[in-house]
């Protein structure tokens, strides 16, 4: 408990730090800000009336900490475009983000850990291999190739899945499971790929120790020996492999929701860019670096699962 | 000359009465992944040479045609030659892609060398890296990007900035180390200039490492320009680039597959590549790591 305390306040410099980047990157730029904002065919009224209403007029440290005393109050400002609070926009989209994160981490997770297992234990073979290829390819594809290949076959040619698009879960699961199928493994392949390299490294470290021969030697059975002996001594270095490759799988999921026309945080952040609608740009990297940040706080607490001699 | 390990090694290998073969057998990530960006390359580089068409050239009249004699990889939705618009978007990517691989290396060796040196300066340099790393890079890129007018120059920019805190982390933990042993001690007592040692006596001893990270940004930089650009955050429109390519081939996907194939392929082939010359320099020059990942 106390460690957890501990913890979590040592997150309290790491976002600060992101909130100062986020805030700071608007001034950063060679122009104006409020120009920029603007866009091209703006009036001088215009650009004043953003500069005032974002307050860009005021001095900058000033901006700054009225920023993040609003920010502690849940208030991360208005869409320029829209006009609407920026946290109701993120909620809007939360919804389609967080399923397809979910489900391309648990499609990863369940495939690249036994990959990895397997690769290890057959070390050498053709086996290892063939899966070492395959994670080698998936962490080279982008993930609008995979996506865009899975369409053009799943969808378009045999019209098996849905093109594109997204349902809610309220709607059926049917429906909601089969718009998620081809996002995942666009989604996921990378991902599948770290986990399933990390896994396969880890694996070959344990199973030259003394233990795994010791095991061996008394006649433990292969499945008992990889799960029980090995893979929970592996066990640290590839949850940590599964938190820190979170950054890279939202990147994924901002590109896949691109590709398959899910209204979530990442068509959020491309309606963003477009209409150079700033504020809205600051939540979503705010709220996404915290999440990042959460989960591998989760991640290390986890540790203490598989590892008793790690107390804290 | 003294005669390293590298030498003999060397020498063994040229004993051998077909050198090349023994080295590729040896060495196959290396030999395929180089030859590979080789022929991405000379594509690339060679692009107003084998491509006829200028790739800014529009034919409203043959939009959307596959794969013939005349378009090889077919027309996109202006009637623009995809054979040549791929070639000519392979430069932008292996520009952005070395571009980035340096700058973030060349940042990253000054900062890390700094925070392992200076333990005043290590606590804010930390921090701040540690901020950086808790933004998911592509969603720093975007913002980056979004503050800027597009260019070629903002996108190595935008890039290399989120890339730069790994290579910080790398730098300062071998800094740690080696400043603990006894030839820095040596040469700090026979009072080496501060400036001399880091460059001949640090940095030496964290050359092969860096050159492996710095192939594996490189890749990740390729996928980054990409992905912004289909995005909308990259590379100005009217500039021919792979992701460009991809982001307005997506409106005809079920018309023209070939519009967003092709392009996909080469940015497919070209992040392959670089990735398995990462693996194969990792194995070749430091068998140490090579054995974690």
């Amino acid at each position: 408990m106390k460690y957890l305390l501990k913890r979590l306040l040592a997150l309290i410099p790491v976002l600060a730090v992101v909130a100062v980047i986020v805030f700071l990157l608007l001034h950063l730029g060679s122009t104006d800000p409020a120009v920029l904002i603007a866009g091209d065919n703006a009036s001088a009224d215009d650009i004043l009336q953003i500069r005032q209403k974002l307050g860009l007029d005021r001095p900058l440290l000033e901006q700054f900490f009225s920023w993040v005393w609003r920010i502690l109050h849940g208030d991360m400002g208005v869409s320029v475009f829209t006009g609407l609070p920026v946290t109701t926009m993120i909620r809007q989209r939360l919804e389609p983000t967080f399923w397809l994160t979910l489900s391309t981490m648990l499609f990863a997770v369940v495939l690249a850990v036994p990959m990895g297992i397997v690769a290890a234990w057959r070390a050498g073979t053709w086996i290892d291999r063939a899966i070492m290829a395959l994670a080698v390819l998936a962490f080279s594809l982008p993930v609008f190739l995979i996506g865009y290949f899975l369409i053009f076959g799943f969808s378009i040619k045999w019209a098996l899945l849905p093109v594109q698009g997204f349902r809610s879960i309220s709607e059926g699961f049917g429906p909601f499971i089969r718009h998620l199928i081809l996002p995942t493994l666009s989604g996921g392949l990378v991902y599948m790929a770290l986990i399933a390299r990390m896994t396969r490294a880890t694996m070959l470290e344990v199973l030259e120790e003394d233990y795994i021969r010791t095991a061996r030697a008394k006649g433990l059975g292969n499945t008992r020996l990889l799960v029980r002996h090995a893979l929970k001594n592996a066990a640290v270095p590839i949850v940590t492999t599964i938190g820190l490759g979170v950054a890279l799988l939202l990147g994924g999921v901002i590109v896949t929701e691109s590709v398959f026309a899910i209204p979530g945080i990442g068509r959020l952040t491309v309606d963003s860019i477009l209409r150079r609608d700033y504020p809205v740009i600051q939540g979503i990297v705010l709220v996404t670096s915290a999440v990042y940040v959460l989960i591998n706080l989760a991640v290390d607490l986890l540790y203490t699962v598989f590892d008793p001699r790690i107390r804290y | 000359m003294p005669v390293t390990l590298a030498h003999l090694e060397l020498r063994l290998e040229s004993s051998s009465r077909r050198p090349w073969l023994g080295f590729a057998r040896r060495h196959p990530l290396l030999v395929a992944g180089s030859a590979l960006l080789l022929l991405m390359a000379v594509l690339a580089l060679a692009a107003p040479w084998i491509a006829a068409q200028d790739p800014a050239d529009m034919d409203i009249l043959h939009r959307l045609q596959g794969p013939s004699a005349a378009h090889r990889f077919g027309t996109d939705a202006l009637g623009r030659d995809v054979f040549s618009r791929t070639l000519w978007g392979g430069r932008v990517s292996l520009l952005v892609g070395i571009s980035v691989a340096l700058l973030a290396t060349g940042a990253g060796v000054l900062i890390g060398m700094v925070a392992g040196f200076f333990r005043l300066a290590d606590t804010l340099i930390m921090r701040v890296m540690d901020g950086m790393m808790a933004i998911p890079g592509i969603l720093l890129a975007v913002a980056l990007m979004t503050v800027t007018q597009a260019s070629v120059r903002t996108v190595v920019i935008a890039i290399t900035v989120p890339e730069i805190p790994r290579v910080v982390r790398l730098v300062r933990s071998l800094v740690l180390i080696i400043r603990e042993q006894p030839y820095i001690q040596a040469a700090e007592a026979v009072g080496t200039r501060f400036h001399w040692l880091l460059l001949r006596h640090v940095l030496p001893n964290i050359v092969t490492p860096l050159i492996v990270q710095a192939t594996f940004i490189c890749a990740s930089a390729v996928i980054f320009e990409a992905y912004l650009s289909f995005l909308g955050a990259g590379t100005p429109p009217e500039i021919p680039s792979w992701g460009n390519m991809i982001a307005e081939g997506r409106a005809v996907v079920q018309l023209a597959f070939h519009v967003i194939l092709y392009p996909g392929l080469f940015l497919g082939c070209t992040v392959l590549s670089i990735n398995l010359l990462g693996d194969g320099l990792r194995d070749k020059l430091d068998p140490r790591i090579a054995r974690r990942l």
